[in-house]
């Protein structure tokens, strides 16, 4: 069980600096909002199901698999008002150079 | 029940990935700081939230308090999508009003 958290874990955290380095690198908003909101929220609930697998059976675990589907419904519906958001305040959508 | 036994390399093992975590938050200050616009800014505050919920779950299996930690981690998940969601319908409006 505990290598299989490790397993989870580690990939997760891959996933996690995944989407950070897309949040520093990529050039505008909707780039940004692209990396984080799926890179971040598959992470997080990696990150979560290892530490739910390594806990064992108990109330805890089911509480953080309560905490691992809030992320998947609340993250990706904020990034979306997010971007939905910036749509209609008018924020312009990068293109490459000489496109 | 599976809070019982830690292996002193299980939890060296927490504390690296929670150290890496925390080491992210760099990343998303930065971009809250010098972000162009304000909605980078909130998207670094929404990813510096949902990294604060995981610091939080790892803390709470560093310290064998996992039962409490993970309410608190809940509750915080709740607090930062309602913040987010708050932010993006403020400034949706406000720039309609303009």
């Amino acid at each position: 069980m505990v290598v299989v958290a490790v397993i989870f874990l580690v990939a997760g955290a891959v996933f996690l600096l995944v989407s950070c380095v897309g949040l520093l690198r990529l050039p505008d908003f909707y780039t940004r909002a692209h990396a984080v909101g799926k890179a971040e929220t598959l992470g997080s609930m990696l990150i979560l199901l290892g530490l739910a697998v390594y806990n064992g059976v108990a109330l805890s675990s089911l509480k953080l698999l309560l905490v691992l589907f809030i992320i998947a419904l609340t993250n990706p519906t904020a990034t979306h008002a997010l971007t939905r958001a910036a749509m209609r305040s008018g924020l312009k959508i990068w293109r490459a150079e000489g496109k | 029940m599976g809070s019982a036994r830690r292996e002193p390399v299980v939890s060296t093992f927490f504390l690296g990935v929670t150290v890496f975590i925390a080491l992210l938050f760099v990343a998303s200050l930065y971009r809250i700081v010098t972000g162009p616009t304000v909605f980078d800014r909130a998207i670094g505050v929404g990813l510096m939230g949902t990294n604060a919920i995981l610091v939080l779950v790892l803390i709470g299996f560093l310290y064998n308090r996992i039962e409490m930690f993970v309410d608190l981690a809940l509750a915080y998940g709740m607090l930062n999508f309602i913040g987010v969601v708050a932010l993006a319908k403020y400034f949706e409006r406000k720039q309609e009003s303009e």
